[in-house]
């Protein structure tokens, strides 16, 4: 049984120009151990697809579909029922480390409520528990730190704080959503090693959202490549770097700027834009941005799997 | 602890800074009351000319207007306000500490009634948004703050006292009966504030990142407001509470006047339409330092509830 499958999952938000698709029919699965990458551009429904598994969609959101967790469905569940796995089975780490935190409460306040909720530590249990776990994401001085504020840490260390939050209650499944976007690259490097150690020392999955395609390679081993709300390509590590089948993976790794080619000085991009959500047009939705699109990408191609479970929908994708 | 020291330093700094402060409020109030046309002795019935130089030289009014001013404030600084021109054989001291426990009792309850009941139904109002319980609520609040006192008390008193008779409808015995009515009459339009002001920022508290950081970790939503979102949903409330609370305790003329109880209020109006000097000059200052002494709590407060505050202050 995988720890995660996600099947038919749609998101749409209600606005006042109309629903918004921002995930349609996605499918995919996540055993223990694995590591998950799901790239794509801002926009294409990589964070609305993980804030609807954790149950924190916005109030005019809604959702449908199935996204199984250890056999249940966490998309039926009251939020007291997923109250139980949020926080200890499932964790999350977020976007922005500047607001992420709350600026009212100590650092430890924040920290050990998390372990005294989930797994009934006393106070002093707890406090010491947060302390080891700040070390180990290197924050210097924990005793000291763990009671001093947010805004008395840099925007690296607070998302280091968030980290060490995430991890508390050694979760079966950890979801990041670009955790690294806003810090400086040496940081990176670190929360990326932490979340490998997670996956080594606890046999825990992680989902990791972002579009640095070099953190990827780093940490996971399978890519869900999504566009408009849609999945347009799922494979292996190397199967999506060396061997991209669909278009608009191979405009997103030409457009990583390569030190090893110094001759190809141009910096790459997809021409246009993604398409409005609101009214997504019939067929491929990529088609309009697409170099190789012709006549027959009017029709909605189909997810074809080839071997190795490599995945895409691009009717050109064999052919290439 | 460096927190305690930090609270430490910004209370005194904050407690240095209201002297010049009470300094500038007792000047302006001193000439500005004198630069108004009239005097204590201005009535129908003109004066003779030697009874009211008699009048001027004991209360000193002869002087030149600076030596009368020091002379003030050499009083204020040893907490004498002097005789009331008008209410002879008073000191406005006595004045003060006669109508003070009334508007304070009355003030007070009013004044936490407000707050709790205020605070309550604007997280309930904020939890329950756009729903019909948030609407009716928040337009009960909007009625609440619009109807003038003046309607509301004449109204309860038909009702609660002359109909059902179950309350007094005037008077003051310091009893809790012939305290109800005034009281409510006292917090239904501060009540109606502090709901709309604390479901706005709950409101907005509540989309806040750090609360989905909350609510992702699992926390009961119990705990998500109480812990994580009342703290900073209340900040505006806290810094609204201190003048309403000074404007509370020092009494309402209006209320005073329509249930008869022996307030503070109703020296206010008195002592400016007969130029009582020395009682005006007396409620000013007395409202003034309630009114600085309310917004420095409400400074303390608000470091102790916002740690970026204290840490801003000290370095």
């Amino acid at each position: 049984m995988s720890l995660l499958e996600v099947k038919g999952l749609n998101v749409g938000f209600d606005t006042p120009e109309g629903e918004v698709h921002a995930v349609n029919n996605l499918n995919f699965s996540l055993n223990a151990g694995d590591a998950l990458a799901i790239v794509g551009e801002s926009g294409s429904g990589k964070t609305q697809t993980v804030m609807a598994i954790m149950g924190l969609l916005a109030e005019n959101g809604h959702v449908n579909g199935q996204a199984m967790f250890k056999g249940k469905d966490l998309l039926q569940m009251s939020t007291s029922e997923l109250n139980k796995h949020r926080g200890s089975e499932i964790a999350m780490i977020f976007q922005d480390p500047m607001t992420s935190l709350n600026p009212y409460l100590s650092i430890e306040k924040q920290m050990i409520e998390v372990v005294i909720h989930h797994q009934g530590l006393n106070k002093a249990e707890a406090r010491a528990h947060a302390v080891e776990m700040l070390r180990a994401v290197r924050i210097p001085d924990p005793e000291r730190s763990i009671r001093q504020y947010p805004h008395e840490f840099s925007g690296g260390m607070r998302q280091r704080v968030i980290v060490a939050m995430g991890l508390l209650c050694e979760p079966d499944l950890l979801i990041a959503d670009e955790p690294t976007t806003a810090l400086d690259v040496t940081v990176q490097t670190h929360i990326s090693h932490l979340m490998s150690a997670l996956r080594q020392n606890s046999n825990a999955a992680i989902i990791l959202i972002t579009h640095d395609l070099g953190v990827v390679a780093g940490l996971c081993d399978r890519v869900l490549v999504m566009y408009a709300g849609e999945a347009v390509e799922c494979g292996t590590v190397e199967q999506i770097y060396y061997d991209p089948k669909h278009p608009y993976t191979q405009g997103l790794l030409n457009s990583v700027p390569r030190l090893d080619r110094p001759e190809d000085t141009e910096l790459h991009a997809i021409p246009g834009n993604p398409p409005n959500l609101l009214s997504l047009p019939e067929g491929c939705k990529f088609r309009d941005r697409c170099p190789k699109a012709y006549a027959a990408c009017t029709e909605t191609p189909p997810m074809q799997i080839d071997e190795g479970q490599h995945a895409h929908c691009c009717f050109r994708g064999a052919s290439e | 602890m460096m927190q305690d020291t930090g609270m430490a330093r910004h209370t005194l700094r904050r407690f240095l800074g209201l002297i010049p402060t009470l300094l500038m409020l007792i000047t302006v109030a001193f000439f500005l009351m004198r630069v108004a046309p009239g005097g204590p002795f201005d009535s129908e019935m003109v004066l003779p000319p030697e009874i009211e130089a008699n009048l001027n030289a004991k209360y000193h009014l002869d002087e030149p207007l600076l030596r009368q001013y020091f002379r003030y404030l050499g009083q204020v600084a040893v907490l004498d306000f002097g005789p009331s021109i008008q209410y002879k054989d008073w000191t406005v001291n006595e004045l003060i500490a006669q109508g003070l426990p009334v508007s304070m009792r009355v003030g007070l309850t009013a004044i936490v009634v407000a707050f709790v009941l205020g605070t309550l139904l604007g997280i309930t109002a904020a939890l329950k948004q756009n729903t019909g319980m948030d609407y009716s609520l928040m337009g009960a609040a909007m009625l609440g703050m619009s109807i003038p006192n003046f309607v509301i008390a004449p109204v309860l008193i038909l009702l609660l006292a002359v109909y059902a008779g179950w309350l007094p409808a005037g008077g003051w015995d310091s009893g809790i009966a012939s305290m109800v009515l005034p009281v409510i009459t006292l917090s239904l339009p501060v009540t109606a504030y502090v709901a709309r002001l604390t479901r706005g920022s709950m409101i907005e508290v509540l989309h806040s990142n750090f609360i989905r950081t909350a609510r992702a970790k699992g926390l009961p939503e119990m705990v998500v407001i109480t812990r994580h979102a009342l703290r900073p949903a209340l900040l505006p409330v806290i810094s609204f509470m201190g003048p309403a609370t000074a404007g509370m305790i020092s009494g309402s003329v209006v209320i005073e006047r329509i249930f008869s109880i022996p307030g503070l209020g109703s020296y206010f109006v008195q002592g400016a339409l007969n130029r009582d000097y020395t009682l005006v000059m007396g409620v000013v200052i007395f409202y003034g330092v309630l009114i600085i002494l309310l917004n420095f709590m409400v400074d303390l407060i608000y470091a102790w509830l916002d740690p970026k505050i204290r840490y801003d202050e000290n370095h």
